[in-house]
């Protein structure tokens, strides 16, 4: 709480060494008055501030600087947030300015604490390796009682067929033994990865939190308090860097005309004169976009990941060898598009269209680099066989797969 | 003779305990572990109830169903389906498919042996 107004009020009149007396007489004010705004002790705004601004040869506007003008939106925010009505942030942030930081401290604290309870949420909802273990759970539980039932109601069951269910029985007890401690371990392992959440993590929760949408880049704003409260400052500067790039892709690629254009990256690149995965991103960071997003480097490490429902993403780690993203990475300027199968019951069909660009290196012998990204999109009603494939091989269910790099653990 | 049932369930523990205790109960039981196969079998056996699992390797449980409500011969055949709890977007499926019943996994012997017959009853 540096740049508070009444501190930059009377900086600005010292720095133009004029007395205390003279301004307030000049703004109509008494100098005493003067002297409680220029400590902080009273708020000053509206018709005061600008005729202090016009004594003191200051842009009115320009005075409520943006860390200001944010703070008391995020300190109205905290009092919405809990259902209250507080009125004059100003003053509060004028007079108590450390007790104003601990208050939007905390409104942080939650807004991060409640994007943290939305990751789990999404995590166990989606999850396929948990869904797959409590399918596993259910399946076993399913036979013990139906086994068990059986063996309690049935007083003629012929000895070899009780012999059969008894090992049954005890197949299905080990099978409830290790999917449950299946389960703890995860249980466990959720808990540290949650803490150790990377920046990259906690930007695509930023962007999930928005629906991947910044409206306020379409008329060339980044919404710096959102921005604020993510945790790590490697986070708050990816975010800047997207933002920025949004603001672009927003100026270049019209909200209006992009209405009328089709998912086709190719397409909207020809028709806006952007490169193709300028456009990728623009598809998927237009308003309620059904669609899922992949950027990737030359080293195939993920940059950005957006999921769609149904075609869930590894949370870290490389993806699916067969992604079309990998292909093109081989094959830079080349569309590649692909038909799509997931693994889940039922299977759900994506189209995947895929492109990889070289970018300028720096200067004549500078390195080369790669962008990939990959689009994915809901296949249209009546599509055929895709290729089938999972998230990544640790948790694909696929059998038969000639691109496996590591055994699956389902 | 004997009122026919097709288990179509790919978990043989609980596919064994189903035929005991339908076969006890009065009932010729088939079983059949692979979902790619339920059509075939469906018209080679002729049964007069199918118990159909959502989960089944080769073919969903749904897609059977659609299958067997879209031929003239199975559209009104009475399905059983087997579903496990956290489904419940499958089961608003499997009802705008014409499933005519639905049991939740982990159930009792007794619930759904009186669940089969009341189907054929009715």
């Amino acid at each position: 709480m540096k740049s508070l107004m009444g501190t930059r009020l009377r900086e600005r009149r010292l720095a133009l060494a004029r007395k205390q007396g003279e301004v307030a007489r000049a703004a109509g004010i008494s100098a005493a008055y003067l002297n409680l705004i220029e400590h902080n002790r009273r708020s000053v705004g509206g018709a005061l501030l600008v005729r202090l601004a016009a004594v003191l040869g200051l842009d009115a506007g320009g005075l409520g600087d943006a860390a200001d003008v944010a703070a008391v939106a995020d300190l109205r925010q905290a009092a919405l947030g809990l259902g209250l009505e507080a009125d004059d942030p100003h003053a509060f942030l004028a007079r108590f300015p450390d007790w104003a930081a601990v208050v939007l401290g905390q409104g942080r604290r939650l807004a991060g604490l409640e994007r943290a309870l939305g990751a789990l949420n999404d995590r166990i909802n989606h999850d396929p390796h948990l869904s797959a273990t409590l399918h596993d759970l259910l399946s076993a539980a399913t036979a013990v009682r139906a086994i068990a039932d059986i063996l309690d109601e049935t007083d003629d069951i012929d000895a070899s067929q009780r012999k059969r269910f008894q090992r049954n029985l005890a197949d299905d007890s080990a099978r409830l033994t290790h999917g449950a401690q299946a389960l703890v371990a995860w249980l466990g392992q959720g808990a540290q990865a949650e803490v150790a959440m990377t920046p990259q993590d906690e930007v695509m929760a930023w962007l999930a939190d928005r629906d991947w949408h910044l409206p306020e880049a379409e008329t060339g704003g980044v919404d710096e308090a959102g921005i604020a409260g993510l945790a790590s400052e490697a986070a708050r500067s990816m975010a800047r860097a997207h933002a920025a790039q949004a603001v672009r892709d927003a100026a270049v690629m019209p909200l209006a005309a992009m209405a009328s254009m089709s998912a086709d990256p190719v397409q909207v690149a020809q028709a806006f004169g952007v490169d193709v995965i300028a456009a990728c991103r623009r598809i998927a960071a237009l308003p309620r976009a059904a669609v899922g997003l992949v950027i990737c480097d030359g080293a195939g490490a993920m940059t950005f990941r957006r999921a769609l429902p149904g075609f869930a993403l590894p949370r870290s780690g490389a993806g699916c060898t067969l992604w079309p993203l990998y292909a093109a990475l081989a094959r830079p300027m080349q569309p590649v598009e692909m038909l799509a199968e997931t693994t889940g019951q039922p299977p759900q069909r994506f189209v995947l269209r895929a492109f990889c660009q070289t970018l300028l290196p720096a200067r004549f012998g500078g390195v080369e680099r790669r962008l990939a990204a990959m689009l994915i999109l809901p296949a249209p009603a009546g599509a055929s066989q895709g290729v089938v494939m999972g998230p990544t091989c640790r948790i694909c269910p696929v059998a038969e797969c000639d691109a496996r790099r590591e055994p699956s653990i389902l | 003779m004997a009122r026919q049932v097709l288990l179509i369930e790919d978990e043989p523990n609980i596919a064994e305990a189903l035929r005991f205790i339908l076969t006890r109960d009065g009932w010729q039981v088939a079983t059949l572990a692979d979902g790619a196969q339920a059509m075939a079998t469906v018209a080679q056996v002729r049964p007069d109830v199918v118990i159909l699992d959502l989960m089944l390797p080769g073919a969903s449980g749904l897609d059977i169903l659609r299958g067997l409500r879209a031929d003239p011969v199975t559209q009104a055949l009475p399905v059983l389906m087997l579903t496990a709890k956290g489904q419940e977007r499958d089961r608003e499926a499997a009802v705008a498919a014409g499933v005519t019943a639905f049991m939740t996994k982990p159930f009792s012997n007794s619930e759904i042996v009186a669940r089969v017959r009341a189907m054929v009853a009715a």
